[in-house]
């Protein structure tokens, strides 16, 4: 049964426009999607479909001198559209913590990993430097970090893509956020790394009961991990389903070409092994 | 004969840490030999940090490796006389995975596609014009891009400008570092049909690095699989690879998405319908 309560963040009649050289230009449009707690919601759409302009909106990460949003973003029951940035500040990485697509350009590159990790820790807590450090090693961990200890010593650039995302995760998951926005979490990986990140992002759901807003191009990260999906074309949803409808019996004819761009393995494996 | 043949190449980085110069030198590639035919593609697999974009930049003739060759044609691309270099350079293209990096902000899609050109051949302004419109025209874009700057293409766009500036000397063999990775999967399609196209059309031949097996699958004719700088696999048809009994190409292949969601692999998410 769904209740009003179980919605985490709620969007409603989301509206973008930036304000350009030639008017203003619309940027999404009547977007409107629930997130309930536990659950994964998907968001697919080819690139230029307004998926990473949804998440940054909630985040308030638009340039506000630019671009107007109009609507409400509620995130239980609290309205951030329009919130100050010092009280903003504070929601991010807290209770919404955000997960990028490049690894690499998410970090400074000219501080340690570990003082990264301890500024975001302290500056949403109380904690003092040594418990800061003793969750960012613990968060790690979770994740499967080897040597987390030395690996808060080292630079971004000194750790593969792969680790870095893991540890992003590790510290949008440390301060337990009821919502994590995923954008693109995996498009920079290998396929082992691909299925571990996931595997990360599912347990840190299950444990502490975080809400993930899955953002993504790829229908194979998407039917792994969702349990509803939105589908984005032009600014707009086109199709909102929950997973198993929209791969069984798409009703857009966007969505039937997105399911058709897939490419596909002659030799597909046996899938008894994954069941 | 190969149009590319790599001979026991191995190659290692030595990793400098401040005031301290000694450190043991990082073995990347071992003992890697491999050969690409004409108007074939062959699809190199693996890991992340497996070497992969080390070996791409050891063929183009970017990084000189410490031992083995590298012969293009026939030609050692590091030894060979430089006539011979200035030749190989016109014949071996490559295209990055992240396409905004890969050209010069401040130049349009005009001077980005027309720069190869002025190095290489004797064009008139109206000629050079002309070719690089055809060239637009072939990757898919249109005249009206010719002024455009990077920043006002999106990433397949860009991509495909960059397609177009690699293919613009008619180069034999193009290497493609990750080309597709970073696009959505309607451009990733569109981009692979793309350099199918190419390839028959101009007999060119590829090198494909990529992570992503169902990519390399689908252009490749013959498929490598590189892990922690050897290559363990090297198969003549693509389809072996999905008979291989190797450890590491079975996680690779378990690892593969499905694609659907009644057949998840992450033990949490099953069972939810």
């Amino acid at each position: 049964m769904r209740t009003e309560r179980s919605n985490v963040l709620k969007v409603s009649d989301l509206h973008v426009q930036v304000q350009t050289k030639e008017g203003a230009s619309t940027l999404v449009q009547d977007i409107n999607f629930e997130l309930e707690k536990g659950k994964v919601l998907g968001l697919v759409g080819e690139s230029g479909s307004g998926k990473t302009v949804t998440s940054m909106s909630i985040l308030q990460l638009l340039d506000r001198k630019t671009t107007t949003i109009e609507g409400s973003i509620t995130l239980q029951g609290r309205e951030l559209n329009g919130l100050d940035d010092k009280e903003i500040r504070g929601i991010r990485g807290k209770d919404i913590a955000f997960i990028m697509q490049n690894p690499m350009n998410s970090f400074t590159p000219v501080f340690t990993i570990g003082n990264q990790f301890v500024e975001t820790i302290r500056s949403h807590t109380s904690l003092n430097k040594k418990q800061a450090k003793e969750l960012a090693i613990e968060a790690m961990q979770n994740v499967n970090l080897p040597n987390p200890a030395k690996l808060l010593k080292s630079y971004p650039f000194q750790l593969s893509g792969g680790m870095l995302q893991r540890v992003m995760i590790a510290m949008a998951a440390c301060l337990q956020p009821s919502v994590i926005i995923a954008d693109e979490p995996t498009t920079a990986l290998d396929v082992h790394n691909q299925l571990q990140v996931l595997r990360h992002l599912d347990k840190i759901r299950s444990e502490y009961g975080t809400s993930i807003l899955l953002i993504s191009h790829d229908l194979g990260v998407i039917s792994e991990m969702a349990d509803d999906v939105v589908v984005m074309q032009h600014g707009r949803i086109v199709e909102t389903a929950n997973v198993f409808e929209l791969f069984d019996n798409p009703q857009h004819e966007y969505t039937k070409k997105l399911l058709n761009a897939r490419l596909s393995i002659k030799h597909e494996e046996p899938i008894t092994h994954m069941l | 004969m190969s149009l590319l043949q790599v001979k026991a190449v191995s190659h290692s980085y030595n990793s400098h840490t401040f005031l301290k110069w000694k450190e043991p030198s990082k073995k990347v590639l071992t003992d890697i030999s491999l050969s690409i035919d004409e108007g074939t593609c062959l699809g190199l697999l693996g890991t992340s940090g497996a070497g992969k974009s080390t070996l791409g930049k050891v063929i183009l003739g970017l990084e000189r490796p410490q031992q083995g060759q590298v012969l293009f044609q026939g030609h050692d691309i590091y030894t060979a006389d430089k006539l011979t270099r200035q030749k190989i350079r016109r014949d071996l293209q490559v295209v990055f995975q992240d396409s905004y990096s890969a050209v010069n902000p401040r130049m349009t899609a005009e001077s980005i596609i027309g720069e190869p050109l002025e190095n290489y051949e004797k064009l008139t302004v109206a000629e050079q014009k002309r070719t690089v419109i055809e060239l637009l025209e072939r990757v898919g874009l249109s005249e009206k891009d010719l002024k455009k700057y990077p920043h006002q293409f999106s990433g397949g766009q860009l991509q495909r400008i960059n397609i177009a500036r690699a293919i613009s000397l008619k180069p034999l063999l193009i290497v493609l570092d990750e080309s597709v990775s970073s696009l959505d999967m309607v451009n990733q399609t569109l981009i692979l049909e793309l350099l199918s196209e190419l390839k028959k059309d101009f007999g060119l031949s590829y090198l494909f690095i990529t992570h992503d097996i169902k990519a390399a699958y689908s252009i490749s004719d013959t498929l490598g699989v590189l892990e922690k700088g050897e290559l363990i696999e090297h198969y003549n048809s693509k389809d072996q690879f999905f008979s291989s009994e190797h450890p590491v190409v079975k996680q690779m292949r378990s690892s593969i998405l499905a694609g659907h969601p009644r057949f998840r692999s992450l033990p949490m998410r099953i069972n939810k319908s």
